[in-house]
């Protein structure tokens, strides 16, 4: 055979090796959590909250962590979004210049790199300064922080997106340029600030290291902002690798439903924006 | 002045002073890592803290280069690995696969991509790190307790694939059709075309998505701290536990506040953490900055 054939078979053996190991690799994550998380989960683990120090615990479930989490991720996607909508929205050439622009993308680019447990021992550091411990908010400021790049950098692609005639037809009934940006851009890129947040949400309730040091963990359901409180990743973290078996399954029990919580997120995006797009004025 | 304009005018300063506040705060974080590394700093010299393999808080030794080490290891072998299996992966999906393989293929991809950290640490609990006990330091002959530097390297390969190839995938497909037209028609296997004509067109963004992975692995912090093993010496071998810096600061949390100057080395870590992540950052995002101009025109 030709050598250069030859050389092109091998590379195209290696390449679906590659596949075989990228995909096995998936497979090998989704199939054993659930594996080891669909064994371990009942009613009970869902319904109760973790008793008897979390390193001894006999019986109950994971509640706490599961509302944790949802405490932790909503109000910071929420946060982040309202913030991450007004740069967005501010990166348009109507309000700024576009080189200027072009530096604040460059910066949130950088930030959405940055790893998350700098933000954790950021927040740590305003923490003490403060005077507070490991509490709910403190956590809710460390993952919006986290999502502020991820959220604005997506909804700024979208924004970017949007047609100039649509604004200037907006301009010439007279609105300003405020009203231009929050009523006529905003519903234009609707679709894709829903993507842009689901994202954010997905990365905000997966991440355990900015959320160690500040959220804490704990037992109970957190009565107030100022309890330290359990997440799923971070019950993930403390019990994996306990020798009591009933503990170790709370962490593969966490792991299935925050599996179960990703997935329904990233189906949620794709649905909802398929939905939305629709209304888009092409 | 009418309701209508002074709405405007509040509503565009709140964004311009949120803006601000985002936009600096990236200086805010380097800044506040600094000041409170300070301390040992007036203790220890630079010198000292880079190059000495000697850590041991309790007796006030801030020696990093064992960490370091570890780090640039662990880094360093997951890339080893990720990059190939990465490339020949982006170029199977954007060049030989089938239309609709390719729709069913990128979807798998961002499921990979929006695995939680904590899960692939899981994961590599439970799967990878008996098999590195069990059968791969065996077949080495080397003990291994499978926490060890090989563990936590295959782990951030499989974390790294999505990010190489989802942005490799992007170049390629990118790339003006008359490039690759021109080099079939010229004789060349489809093989040599991507060697000679795709690789060198699209290098620069290669050179981004691997810069781009290596900030991942480098700052990934839960995953590896699950898996390394935790000691902070220079490992002898792949199959020997280490540490890095990022899953230092995880693990040195709960006991930093007890011992002196230990708080202000875990700030001189995250800030070196900090510095190298971003530097090779602003890196990625230059070159993949330049390929995209490139093709845009």
């Amino acid at each position: 055979m030709n050598k250069r054939i030859l050389e092109q078979n091998i590379f195209k053996c290696l390449m679906l090796g590659s596949i075989v190991i990228v995909l096995g690799s998936l497979a090998i994550i989704v199939g054993t959590v659930i594996v080891n998380g669909a064994f371990s989960i009942s009613i009970d683990m869902i319904t109760q909250t973790s008793s008897g120090g979390y390193y001894l615990g006999r019986s109950g479930g994971i509640l706490n962590a599961i509302l944790g989490s949802l405490l932790l991720a909503l109000p910071a996607t929420g946060l982040a979004y309202i913030i991450g909508i007004g740069i967005a929205l501010f990166l348009q050439r109507d309000f700024l210049h576009p080189k200027i622009a072009s530096l604040i993308r460059f910066s949130l680019d950088i930030l959405w790199g940055i790893p998350s447990i700098i933000y954790g021992i950021f927040c740590l550091m305003i923490m003490v300064a403060l005077g507070i411990g490991t509490s709910l908010i403190a956590g809710i400021i460390a993952l919006t922080l986290l999502e502020i790049p991820i959220i604005t950098r997506s909804i700024d692609e979208s924004i970017k997106m949007v047609p100039f005639g649509l604004k200037e037809g907006s301009y010439s009934l007279g609105s300003t340029s405020f009203e231009t940006a929050t009523k006529v851009v905003r519903k234009q890129a609707f679709p894709g600030i829903i993507a842009g947040v689901l994202l954010g949400l997905g990365r905000g309730i997966g991440d355990a290291a900015s959320i160690l040091f500040t959220a804490g963990f704990s037992d109970s359901i957190p009565s107030s902002l100022m309890d330290s409180t359990a997440a799923l990743p971070t019950m993930i973290y403390h019990l994996y690798s306990s020798p009591i078996p009933s503990v170790r399954e709370r962490a593969y029990a966490a792991a299935f439903i925050l599996m179960m919580i990703v997935t329904i997120i990233s189906i949620l995006s794709r649905g909802l924006t398929r939905r939305y797009e629709k209304y888009v004025i092409k | 002045m009418e309701k209508r304009n002074i709405r405007d005018f509040i509503g565009t300063k709140l964004m311009l002073s949120i803006t601000t506040v985002i936009s600096v705060l990236f200086f805010i974080i380097f800044f506040i890592l600094l000041i409170r590394s300070l301390p040992l700093f007036l203790e220890t010299s630079i010198q000292e803290l880079l190059f000495s393999t000697l850590w041991n808080p309790e007796k006030g030794s801030f020696g990093l280069a064992g960490i370091l080490i570890g780090t640039i290891l662990v880094t360093g072998i997951s890339l080893i690995i990720a990059i190939p299996i990465s490339l020949l992966t982006a170029i199977y999906i954007s060049e030989y696969a089938h239309k609709k393989i390719r729709r069913i293929l990128r979807p798998f991809l961002d499921v990979l991509a929006g695995v939680p950290s904590v899960v692939y640490g899981l994961c590599a609990f439970i799967v990878f790190v008996p098999f590195t006990r069990d059968v791969l330091a065996p077949f080495f002959s080397v003990e291994s307790t499978g926490l060890c530097v090989f563990t936590a390297a295959a782990i951030l390969a499989v974390m790294v694939f999505p990010i190489i190839i989802s942005l490799c995938i992007e170049c390629f497909s990118a790339m003006p059709i008359e490039l690759k037209e021109a080099s079939l028609s010229a004789g060349a296997t489809k093989w040599e075309t991507v060697k000679k004509v795709i690789f060198k067109a699209c290098r620069p963004s290669i050179v981004s998505a691997v810069l781009l992975g290596f900030g991942r692995a480098f700052g990934e912090t839960i995953a590896v701290n699950m898996v390394v093993g935790g000691v902070p010496k220079i490992p002898e071998t792949v199959f020997n536990p280490a540490q890095t810096l990022s899953s230092l600061i995880a693990s040195a949390y709960g006991e930093m506040m007890s011992v002196p100057l230990y708080e202000s080395a875990l700030m001189f870590v995250a800030l070196l953490l900090f510095v190298v992540v971003v530097f090779f950052n602003i890196l990625g995002a230059l070159f993949l900055r330049r390929t995209r101009r490139r093709f845009s025109k």
